[in-house]
This record gives structure tokens, sequence and C-alpha cells, in this order.
């Protein structure tokens, strides 16, 4: 019953690679690859989780109390905003896909020739 | 290779991911019990050493700040790809008529604004005391623009966040960060050194150079917002004007 | 581990599967958000409030308004 937030981490993962394989649609597509990425920040949390320990702020509480690793929290607080930004590209990569071969349906697409 | 095939192959695939996965999430030590030492040691040393009450952000910007300048610049770069992506040939596009006529949603709107604009530079300053800090404010303050176009119209927005001023944002905001490391070069400390006087622990200019990079920090996730939202909206005036030519 | 952990947990499991089995464009956005708050729930409990408000902020500002403008833009062609 302990290892349940790892299992989530590994379902989210398996969950979204599903979605990304059986997708129809480019935006469809992104959602997923958003889905997929959020299972690291589950995993990388719940490492760094200690029993008892409180959030790693100061402000009312002694320094030295039992907290909370801080170094996962900071990898993960970054890589949040700026997977938006990734996403947002993505988007717009499927946006003029659709400009120029008039589908959003990643089976209808034929790779390049000649 | 159909489609059917396709996910028979994912299925067996997956079914051995998993299995690999779970293999190895039981070598991880339990949940609730980290054995790391580098937290633990910052956790304790950090209010002492760089007198900033979080300890989260102290990381982001002082302890490990090499690395938070590298996901500025992927946040840089993936603004810049969806600008050159973007914007083609795209003068003078008329603006569709969407303005919003219902009273109480414009009454609503208009009085959030000044709330959401406080909000976001509260949690921009108070980054080192409390939680918050550049990255959660910033978006917070692109938030305030967002509410313009939402209660109000998509010319008021775009008359509000003209592209050369909120590139030039953006750049300060990252180069911001780039030019405080290199200050310390300059002056003969390793690069992103500390600035300024610690300070106390608890007061809002506290913890060395960690409030520039944060407002840089927070100037750059804000502009750069505030650009991918004026790129798609842009994106979308220019489909509906193609559409009705 | 209380039963609101596990709770959490199932939560976010769920809505994860639900966004990766709706089709209609309009209601994924919704549901991304949604999971978004479930995964906000889970940060809360693991003691974390910067991450969780990095993600609420994310997830209730940024992310839909582009995903929404991205599909207003695919069903305007």
């Amino acid at each position: 019953m302990s290892y349940l937030p790892y299992l989530l981490a590994v379902w989210i993962f398996l969950v979204g690679l599903f979605g990304i394989v059986r997708s129809r649609n480019f935006i469809h597509l992104v959602v997923c690859l958003s889905v997929t990425q959020s299972s690291t920040y589950v995993l990388l949390l719940s490492i760094g989780y200690v029993k008892g320990g409180t959030a790693p702020i100061f402000k009312d509480v002694k320094p030295g109390t039992k907290a909370v690793d801080p170094v996962v929290q900071a990898l993960t607080l970054t890589d949040i905003v700026v997977s938006v930004t990734v996403a947002a590209l993505l988007l717009s990569l499927a946006i003029l896909g659709k400009h120029h071969a008039g589908t959003m349906d990643p089976e209808e697409l034929h790779p390049m020739q000649g | 290779m159909t489609r059917r095939i396709r996910l028979t192959v994912f299925g067996v695939a997956a079914a051995g991911f998993a299995a690999l996965l779970i293999w190895g999430t039981l070598g991880i030590p339990d949940f609730g019990h980290y054995r790391g030492r580098y937290g633990q040691i910052l956790n304790h040393a950090a209010v002492k050493e760089r007198q900033t009450t979080n300890t989260v952000t102290a990381i982001v910007f002082d302890y490990r700040g090499l690395d938070t300048m590298g996901e500025e610049f992927i946040l840089f770069a993936s603004v810049t790809g969806v600008a050159l992506l973007l914007r083609e040939q795209r003068k003078d596009v008329p603006r569709p008529r969407d303005e919003v006529r219902n009273e109480a949603v414009r009454a609503i709107g208009i009085c959030l604004v000044p709330a959401v604009l406080t909000l976001g530079l509260w949690v921009v300053a108070h980054g080192a005391i409390t939680p918050g800090g550049g990255f959660q404010g910033g978006v917070i303050l692109s938030a305030t623009f967002l509410l313009v176009w939402l209660a109000g119209s998509l010319r008021t927005y775009v008359r509000l966040t003209p592209t050369p001023y909120v590139d030039l944002t953006e750049g300060t905001g990252v180069g911001g960060f780039v030019v405080t490391g290199l200050i310390a070069l300059l002056i003969g400390m390793p690069f992103l050194h500390n600035l300024l006087p610690y300070g106390l622990a608890g007061k809002l200019s506290s913890g060395g150079s960690l409030p520039i990079l944060n407002w840089a920090t927070g100037l750059a996730v804000t502009a750069a917002f505030l650009l991918l939202y004026s790129e798609f909206l842009e994106e979308r005036s220019f489909v509906i004007a193609g559409k009705h030519k | 581990m209380n039963v609101i952990y596990v709770f959490s947990i199932v939560l976010a499991g769920a809505a994860a599967l639900a966004v990766v089995l709706t089709t209609d464009l309009l209601r994924i956005a919704m549901l991304a958000s949604f999971y978004t708050l479930t995964l906000v729930i889970f940060f809360l409990l693991l003691q974390a409030p910067d991450v969780a408000l990095s993600e609420l902020v994310v997830g209730t500002i940024a992310y839909p308004v582009v995903l929404v403008v991205a599909i207003l833009i695919d069903r305007a062609e």
C-alpha cells in the first residue's frame, strides 16, 4: 500500500502513452503528451516525501523541524511553467500542419517523399 | 501497418514496460522514508546562510540558479519558436467584432483586474518569504491582461500589449538573469555570486541577489505568456478574416 | 497511508484516464484543467505548496487559454 504513489506515476505514464498511440487528432495528442509529462512530477514529489514532515517554508516554524525534501520541489516548480510553453510550440506546429496539409489527423499525413 | 496491428504491438510493449517500471519502483525506498542528504542540509542551513525562509525559492534562484537559467532559456526558445512559426504576413488584420455585451461580465472583469494585478505583484515580491516567486507570480500577472480580453474585446487587449514592448520586456527578463551573473564574473567572483547584502530573514529584500533574479524571472514569464496569447489570438483573427474574404 | 491519500491518488488516476479517452476537443480542454486540479490536491497532500501553486496557476490560466484558442483556430478553418 505504501507504493501507491509510485504506481500512480507508472499508471499515468502508461495511460498517456496509450492516448498518444491511439490519438486521431493533433491537439488530443498534445494533451496526452502533457499528461505523460505530469507523471514525472508525481514521481519526483512522491520520492521526496518525508513521513511526518511539514512544508519546507520556515516562516512560522522553527528551522530544524522535520520537513520534506525541497530539492525535488525546486526541480518540479520551474518545469511545470516551462512545459506549457513547449506545449504551445507543439500546438502552433499542429496549426501550421493544418494550413499546409489540410488535416489534423496523424494517420492521414504521409511522410515526405522525393 | 494498420491501426490494429499498431495497437496490438503497443499493448505487448506496454505490458513489458509496465512490468519493468513496477520492478524498478520496488527498489525505491518506502514512501515517506527519503534518504537523501542534500535536501536535509539545505533545510537546516538555508535560513541562516541566505536569510530566506522559503527554502524552495532559495534553491531555485540561489543554490541551483544555473539550472533555472537553463529553464529560462527553454522558455525563451519556445516562445521565439512560436513567434517564428506564427508571425507570417499579417499586416492590417481586421479584428473580429467580439466585444462582450453582457454588463455583469464586463463589470466583474473590470473589478477583478486591479485585484489580480495586486495578487500577482504580491506573489512575485514575496517569493523569498512565503510560497511564490517569479514563475507563479508571472503567470498571474499575465492573467491581468487576459481578463481585459475575456471581459472586454480583442482590440482593447491588443492596444494594451503592443508587441515591441512585450518583446523588450521578455528580453530584459531573460537577459537580466544572465547579466546579474556576468556582473559577478566581472568583479572577480564566481558566476551568479550574490551581489547585494543578505538582509534579515522575513523582509522583502532578503537573500542577496535573489530579489533581482526573482523580478527578472517574473518579467520574463509574464512577457512570454503575453506573447503566446497574442500570437494565438492574432492567428485566430487572421484565419477568421481569411474565411470571410 | 490515510484514506485521503488513497482517495486523491484514485481521483488523479481516474481523471488521467478520462482525459485520454475523450475525443471531443472542447471537453478535453475542460477535463485537462480538472485533471490539473486533482494533481494540485495531491501535491498539497505531499506538503509542496510552491509546486501546488505553480500547477494551479498554470492549469487554470495559461494552459486552457492556449488549448481553447488552438481549438477555435482549428474549428474556424
